[in-house]
Order: C-alpha cells, then sequence, then structure tokens
C-alpha cells in the first residue's frame, strides 16, 4: 500500500512531541471505558435527586458537587459521557460513509457527478454550518436523531472533499494505469487500489471532526434544541447551571472542563494521526 | 487590470451560489409538518390573513411555481410577516443586524491581535518554552465549547468581580463596547487558537524560505526580515483561514448571543425557532449564509489584491 | 588580478549536531582570495561548498546548533566569526552572495526594485525616490532590459536569466567587494549560463569585484576561474591556479572529476563515472578519507589523513602519491 506523504521535514518540525498521541489515545480510551462502565463506576444515579442536598459545594460524598436538583454533578458527568461520545462518533460516522462514497464516485468518474458535487460544495460551504444544522433542527423537531440527520445532511461535504481530491491525484499514478492494464474492472481498482490511500486524509480529519461535533452537539442542547432534561448530558447542564451561576460554581466548570478534556483527547488523536501517516491535514 | 476584471466578475458566480442558498432554506421551511399557512402565521391566524399569505405566496400551486412565488417575493425586499414581533420580517431583522456586526467585527479584531502576537512569540522561540506554551494552548482552546467559555466569563468577570455587564447590547458606541467585550472575548477565545496555530506554522516555514536567506545575505537586520518578508507572506496564506473562520463565527454568534443575551440576529434566530416565528427563521438563516458568501468574497478580493501572482 | 589578499579564512571548521551525532560538515578549510580574483570552488553535492560559504557569512539555519570557528581577515580587517553582530556589518557590505535558484530566493510578493533596493532604504538611509533610481542603474549594469519598466516587474513575471539578473543586482546594491556565486547557473539555460558568466566576468573587470565560484561544474570552472579549490568530505583536497589543478590535477578525485566531465576529457579518453559515494559524515573512515573510491589506493592510505603539501609552486593537493599524479600527467602532456 502506498501512503501518501507530504514533505516529511517540514511537518516533523511543525508537530508536536510524539507522546501526546498516547496521550490523546489515554484520554479517549479512559472516556469511552467511562461510558461503557457508566452504571458502575459513578457513584449516584444520574437522575437520584436528593432534596436535602441541593447545591452542595464539592465535598467528600460528593467529589463535583450537587445540581439544584440534588443530583450529583460527578455521576451525571460520567453517564453524560455516553451521549457526548456518541454525538462525536455517530456524527461522524455518517457524513464519512456518504461522504466517501459520493467522493469516490466524483473524483473517479469525474463528468457531471462531479460538477454537481463541486456546486453542492460550494453552496454548502457558503452556508453557516451551525446556522444549518439549527435550521435543519428546526424543522426536524429538536433531538438526538435530529441532530445526527442534520449533521449526516451537511457534514459530508467535507469528507467528499477530501476524498475527491485524493482521487483526482490519485487516479493518474503509476500504479493505477499498471492495475488497468492488467485488465482489472474499475471498481476493483476504485476499491481495492486507490480507496485504501484516498481514505487516509479523510480518516484524519474524521477527529477533528469528532471534536466539532462534540461542540456542536453540546451547543444544541445548551441552546435547548438537542438532547431533553432530564437527560444527562454537559451542554444541558451547563444551560441549566447558569441560574446559579453566582452561587454554585461547580455546576458550570466541571461538564465544561469534560467537554475541553474529550476535544482534547480527540484533537491530539487527530494530529498524532496525521503525523504517524504523514499526511497533510486542513 | 486583470485583477479589478476579477472583482467584477467574482459577483457573477455567485449567482448560483445564491439560488443555492434561497432553495435550501426554501425547502426547510417546506418541510415543517402541517399546512403551510398555518405554519407560518400561527395557529390564531384570520381567515383573511391566511388567504391573503396564499395569493402573496402562491401556496395552493405547485412547489415548483412556489419557488418562483419565493423568488420574486425576495427579489422585492418581500420577507413576509413576523408573528411574533407583527411586523415586517425585513424589519425585524433590520433592528437586529447591528448588534451582531458588531459583536463579528469587535471578536474578529481581538483574535487577529492576538494571534498575530501569540503565532510570532511562538515563532521567535521556536523548540522553547513560550514556543510549547503556544502550542499546548492552542490545541486545548481547540476543544473549548464557546458557550462554556461565556459562561465562566460571566461568573467570573460579570458577576464574582462585577466589571462587565452580563447582558443587553447598551446604549452608544462606548457603551456598546463595555456591554459586549466579554461576548467578544468569548468570540476570540474561539477562534484565536486556529488561527495561532495556523499562523505559526506559516511563520516557521517561511523563515526557513530560500528567499529569506537570500534576504539575510543581504545583511538586513533581523526586525526587517521578520516584516517585510516573513510576516507578509505568512499573513497572506492565513489571509484565506481568517475568511472561514469568520464564516464560522458568524454561525458562534449565535451560542454567544444566547448566552449574553445580545440582541442580534442569532438570539433572534433561536427564539423565533421556539416561538415558530418560522418565516422569520427563514429570513435569518438567508441573511447569516449571505453575510458568509459577501466576507469569502472580501477574502478573495483581499488575496488578489495582495498576492501579484493571483493571475486572472 | 593584484597580489594583496581581500578575503582571507583560514581553519573554517563548522560543527553540527544531529541526531546521527556531532558532525563537522567543514573540516579546516582555508582560503586565500586576491582582489580581482575569480576562484573556483569545486565539489559534489555535499563536499561542503555551500555550507563553507554560508558559514562564513554567519548564514547558517537558525534552528540548527551549530559551532564555527575560524580566523576570518576581509580587506585587512579582523572580524570575530562568532559575533552575528560583525558578520552582519560585512554582508552585503564587504562580501554578498548570489544563489543557485532565482526563482525560490527572490521574496514573490515584492516588486523587483524593491529588492535590489532593499539594503539602501534599511542601512544606508536612502529615500525612496534616490533607492530606486539606485536599483534602475544597478538594473541596467547587470544588463536587464528597460529596467524603469521591469522594475515594478514582480518576480514570477520574468524570466530565469532576468530574476538571476535581479539577484545579482541585489547583491551588489551596497558595493562589496567579494561575491560568492553559488552555483548560479545550474537552475539555467545553457545560453543564459553563458550570459550570466560573461556578466560576472565584466563585474569583475569594471570594479575590481573578486567572485568565488561555487560549482559542480568543472567546464564552467576552465571557462571562467583563475584559480581552483576542490573539496572532498569537508575538507580541500587541491588547489592551484586554474590551469596547474585542471591541466596536471594531482589529486585522484580531481582527476576522476575531469574523466567524468565530458567536455573536458582529452581526445581517445574514456568518460568514467566515479564509483561509490561520499562516506557519511559521522562515520568517517580512518585516514584518508577518499581511498574508499580511489583508483590510486594503496595501503598506507588508510593510516594517515594527507595534509595539503606543494605539488609545485602554488599548486597544492592532499595526497600521499600527489606528485607522482602530477608528474604523470606531466609526462603524458
Amino acid at each position: 500500500m502506498i501512503i501518501a506523504k507530504t514533505m516529511g521535514g517540514v511537518r516533523r518540525r511543525l508537530a508536536l512531541p510524539y507522546w501526546t498521541l498516547y496521550f490523546g489515545i489515554g484520554i479517549v480510551i479512559v472516556w469511552t471505558a467511562l461510558a461503557v462502565f457508566a452504571p458502575i463506576v459513578a457513584p449516584y444515579s444520574p437522575d437520584n435527586q436528593i432534596l436535602t442536598a441541593t447545591l452542595q459545594a464539592p465535598n467528600s460524598l460528593h467529589w463535583l458537587g450537587t445540581d439544584n436538583f440534588g443530583r450529583d454533578v460527578l455521576s451525571r458527568i460520567i453517564w453524560g459521557t455516553r451521549v457526548d461520545l456518541l454525538m462525536g462518533g455517530l456524527g461522524v460516522l455518517f457524513p464519512f460513509i456518504i461522504g466517501t462514497i459520493i467522493g469516490t464516485l466524483a473524483g473517479y468518474y469525474g463528468g457531471w457527478v462531479d460538477r454537481i458535487l463541486m456546486r453542492l460544495l460550494d453552496i454548502t460551504m457558503s452556508f453557516p454550518f451551525f446556522v444549518l444544522i439549527i435550521a435543519i433542527v428546526a424543522v426536524l423537531g429538536a433531538g438526538l436523531v435530529s441532530f445526527f440527520i442534520a449533521v449526516a445532511l451537511v457534514g459530508w461535504v467535507s469528507y467528499a472533499r477530501l476524498v475527491r481530491s485524493q482521487f483526482l491525484v490519485l487516479k493518474k499514478a503509476d500504479f493505477v494505469t499498471a492495475a488497468r492494464s492488467l485488465g482489472f474492472s474499475n471498481m476493483r481498482i476504485m476499491l481495492r487500489h486507490i480507496l485504501p490511500n484516498a481514505i487516509l486524509p479523510a480518516i484524519v480529519f474524521s477527529m477533528s471532526d469528532a471534536v466539532i461535533d462534540i461542540l456542536l452537539g453540546s451547543s444544541l442542547s445548551y441552546l435547548g434544541l438537542g438532547v431533553r432534561p432530564p437527560t444527562p448530558e454537559w451542554g444541558l447542564m451547563i444551560a441549566e447551571s447558569q441560574n446559579f451561576m453566582g452561587s454554585a460554581w461547580w455546576m458550570s466548570l466541571f461538564p465544561g472542563l469534560a467537554i475541553v478534556i474529550l476535544a482534547l483527547g480527540f484533537s491530539l488523536l487527530a494530529d498524532g494521526v496525521a503525523q504517524r501517516l504523514g499526511v497533510a491535514v486542513e | 487590470m486583470g485583477r479589478f476584471k476579477f472583482v467584477l466578475l467574482r459577483p457573477i458566480e455567485l449567482i448560483p451560489v445564491l439560488l443555492g442558498i434561497s432553495a435550501i432554506t426554501f425547502i426547510l421551511v417546506h418541510m415543517l409538518p402541517g399546512d403551510p399557512a398555518h405554519v407560518l402565521l400561527g395557529p390564531r391566524a384570520t381567515a383573511r390573513a391566511i388567504a391573503a399569505i396564499k395569493s402573496e405566496y402562491g401556496l395552493d400551486k405547485p412547489i415548483f411555481v412556489q419557488y418562483f412565488y419565493f423568488l420574486a417575493n425576495l427579489l422585492h425586499g418581500h420577507l413576509g410577516r413576523s408573528v411574533v414581533y407583527k411586523a415586517p420580517v425585513f424589519q425585524v431583522i433590520a433592528g437586529h443586524v447591528v448588534p451582531t456586526v458588531f459583536l463579528v467585527v469587535y471578536g474578529v479584531l481581538i483574535s487577529i491581535a492576538a494571534s498575530i502576537v501569540l503565532a510570532i512569540m511562538a515563532a521567535l522561540s521556536e523548540g522553547r518554552i513560550i514556543d510549547h506554551t503556544v502550542r499546548v494552548l492552542s490545541t486545548v482552546g481547540l476543544g473549548l465549547p464557546a458557550f462554556w467559555i461565556g459562561v465562566v466569563f460571566m461568573m467570573l468577570f460579570g458577576i464574582d468581580l462585577g466589571w462587565f455587564p452580563v447582558s443587553g447590547f447598551g446604549e452608544g458606541f462606548w457603551g456598546h463596547v463595555h456591554y459586549l467585550f466579554l461576548p467578544a472575548l468569548t468570540i476570540a477565545f474561539a477562534m484565536t487558537p486556529i488561527l495561532t496555530r495556523n499562523l505559526r506554522a506559516s511563520l516557521l516555514q517561511e523563515t526557513k524560505a530560500d528567499y529569506v536567506l537570500a534576504a539575510r545575505s543581504k545583511g538586513l537586520s533581523p526586525r526587517v526580515v521578520w516584516i517585510t518578508h516573513i510576516l507578509r507572506n505568512s499573513l497572506l496564506a492565513t489571509v484565506n483561514l481568517l475568511g472561514v473562520t469568520v464564516s464560522w463565527l458568524i454561525g458562534g454568534t449565535v451560542v454567544v448571543e444566547m448566552v449574553f443575551s445580545v440582541p442580534g440576529l442569532g438570539h433572534l434566530m433561536v427564539s423565533s425557532i421556539f416561538s415558530r416565528d418560522y418565516l422569520v427563521v427563514e429570513a435569518v438563516t438567508m441573511i447569516l449564509a449571505l453575510g458568509i458568501v459577501g466576507t469569502n468574497f472580501l477574502v478573495d478580493i483581499a488575496t488578489a489584491l495582495l498576492d501579484p501572482r493571483v493571475n486572472l | 588580478m593584484s597580489t594583496d589578499k581581500l578575503l582571507s579564512v583560514h581553519n573554517l571548521c563548522v560543527e553540527l549536531s544531529t541526531a546521527q551525532g556531532r558532525i563537522r560538515p567543514v573540516d579546516d578549510v582555508s582560503i586565500d582570495l586576491r582582489r580581482g580574483e575569480v576562484m573556483g570552488l569545486v565539489g559534489e553535492s555535499g563536499s561542503g561548498k555551500s555550507l563553507t560559504c554560508r558559514a562564513l557569512m554567519g548564514l547558517l539555519p537558525g534552528n540548527v546548533t551549530s559551532n564555527v570557528t575560524a580566523a576570518l581577515e576581509v580587506d585587512g580587517e579582523h572580524i570575530d566569526i562568532s559575533s552575528t553582530k560583525a558578520l552582519r556589518r560585512i554582508r552585503g557590505r564587504e562580501i554578498a552572495m548570489i544563489f543557485q535558484n532565482p526563482s525560490s530566493y527572490l521574496d514573490p510578493l515584492m516588486p523587483v526594485w524593491r529588492q535590489i533596493a532593499e539594503p539602501l532604504l534599511s542601512r544606508e538611509g536612502l529615500g525612496r525616490g534616490e533607492a530606486r533610481a539606485q536599483a534602475v542603474a544597478l538594473m541596467r549594469k547587470v544588463g536587464i532590459p528597460d529596467p524603469p519598466n521591469n522594475a515594478r516587474a514582480y518576480p514570477h513575471q520574468l524570466s530565469g536569466g532576468m530574476k538571476q539578473r535581479v539577484m545579482i543586482a541585489a547583491a551588489l546594491a551596497c558595493k562589496p567587494k567579494v561575491l560568492i556565486a553559488d552555483e548560479p547557473t545550474t537552475a539555467l539555460d545553457v545560453t543564459v549560463q553563458m550570459q550570466i558568466l560573461r556578466l560576472l566576468l565584466d563585474l569583475r573587470k569594471e570594479s575590481g569585484l573578486s567572485i568565488i565560484l561555487v560549482t559542480h561544474d568543472l567546464a564552467v570552472v576552465s571557462m571562467v576561474c583563475d584559480s581552483v579549490n576542490v573539496m572532498y568530505c569537508g575538507r580541500i583536497v587541491e588547489h592551484g591556479e586554474r590551469n596547474d589543478v585542471l591541466g596536471t590535477p594531482a589529486h585522484p578525485y580531481t582527476k576522476a572529476l575531469l574523466s567524468s566531465e565530458p567536455s573536458l576529457l582529452g581526445e581517445g579518453e574514456e568518460l568514467k563515472a566515479i564509483s561509490g559515494q561520499l562516506p557519511p559524515l559521522n562515520k568517517l573512515p580512518s585516514g584518508c578519507r577518499y581511498r574508499s573510491r580511489c583508483e590510486f589506493v594503496l595501503e598506507r592510505c588508510a593510516d594517515q589523513d594527507p595534509e595539503l603539501r606543494a605539488v609545485h609552486g602554488a599548486h597544492l593537493a592532499a595526497c600521499l602519491r600527489c606528485e607522482e599524479l602530477a608528474g604523470r600527467n606531466e609526462a603524458l602532456a
């Protein structure tokens, strides 16, 4: 398999130290574990309202404090991981699949498929991503499903663009000419020869995209257009905390830190993988 | 002279894009469940109003025809009537534009200033402490949700320290500056990491460029080499990113305006969604999209004017 | 060409810290350049010739840890090679440099006259009009047609030859006494190469400019240079007047280079490629550095690293068999 490489020397100088990749992997693994094992790890149930213990600052019983309903903040954060990770995961998966398929077709066959794609691309790129998502969610009704549909409808474009440009370059490569001269069918060349190489930048991008989707999903929930209460979700928790800003800083701070740390994990992952594969990002 | 032709011809290329935007917006609204007339006018609409809107927008005609009605109205500036505000949508929007524009410009200015300073500091001390700090902060910064930063600032500077107001727009220019400082700072915190990363990378790359070596060989001082060669070439590369980021930003002001209750277009959009004032939602979406197209256009012009290699 | 020394650098050593350890790509190089002399600095890629020139101007890349030591004298004045300030003072004013690929060595965003007049504007404090006028004059001097109009041009609008002339004009702006030309013609068409070389010779004649011409092309050396230094693996292995070095080469490497240059072959001589490669700088062989590729190698070559010694007057070579090799050629001549 031929790996598409950039000027290795330049990238190495600009890159983060090698251990950051592992740090990123570690963060993501820890959060995933928390999500999967939430019922076991979380000290309380996320809906458990202890009305005698509302708005408590962090203490030995509640390490991150309690909210206005007496619910344990730490437990809600742990359970919330499920939602936010899902947002990053599925929010990337659907656009990835759709975009790769369309990008492959457009890049390989060219012609009118490509032209239509480029026009669609121009149009979608001129829409503020966030505004378009909100508009679609407004139409479909608030909720996680709407979020995924909206992201799939809008987000496939970036992946299509990446895959397409790789195809445009690679289909002229020597190994493709060789494959064709050996009589391989178009489909086979497309899928087994070019695609493994072409998909690399898309894979790298998907990790930065996960960050975007997590931020997007939590922002939507903050606005009230995403996950509905009482589901624990980090953005929603921050929204709920706003009325108690003056008295309960822990309600706002910790969910946000969770978002930052998870996003950091994916960012480091993205940078690290890009560095390893020698693939140009952005 | 060829460059000026570019500036004139570009808007023509944008027409299909603008048509696409109007089409998408149109489709979105028509996907809403229920009878379009009631959707747009609300449940308590009078029969007369319903009849009026049906003729204005051709609501009982096939969908393609409706689109043309829509476009025609659009070109005449008829965006419909807001259910909530009981006024023409155009007017409602006009009343909300200024805070958003002010906020965006304010935020962008702070971002640009901060990014340039941080990127230069990092590039000058490549591989050493300051550089590493900037890089770490930038990477962490990529994951900061704007709404959370806003809330934290609000808590810290607004409530605990009481230096800045936590909502509203204020009166007069300096009032705006004061009231919008925290929102603008929030926006800056969201934008600066990515700008800094990119500018820093550009700077480091240009520092190794051949023409920089040639400039040094002429005996020019490091300061002159930095400003007239390295910085200029790097900024050019970053202008394009700035355009993309501002586009993002326009979407991001939605959240920031909600956090700080700034009466701008973003706030209008969200509250209109909740109050089912769909004509307003539709119009704001289009205006924001137009804003992005406009910004990208300006960026294209700027690039064409600044880069002598762009030949058209 | 007078006999007094314009530029004198002795025992130049450049030591770099790399991932493979500390290496010395320039190891004890000494050069004496006379006023008005055109000196060729010859060697294959990696021999250290470019690095030598950059080191004596203090232009090594900033992010590599390096240690440069030498005794440097310019026009009778001693210069402290470890002082960036001192080196920056002589850049442009005493020593100037032009580079191989004019396309990448000119700033794409700056009009050509500004790139020529830059040092005049910032160092000499000239006003804009005055600086531009001088730039135009310099452009005329280096043979750029229609200077007033071309002054406003950007690099991408000019041909390769014109861009190289622009670089030369820029180098001459502060009236240096020495011009280091690092492979100035390698990236150009053959006809343009001739023009540029002729230009350099004309400049020498008009203003007594001394030139160090770095090249791997011996044909160019034979046409243009007064004296030659042959470098191998960071060392000068042969030095002398052009006719001596090219006519009666005393070092096996020089002989091999000559045999691989088609235009310099004598009648009936075969074209021979040099086998092998430069040894890695962090794993140098004992004794003579060239011995793994040398066709005249003896056993004792592994014991000692030969110093430069006189073959015949001012003709020096660093080989145990140098007189023999030079003599053999004389017998043939």
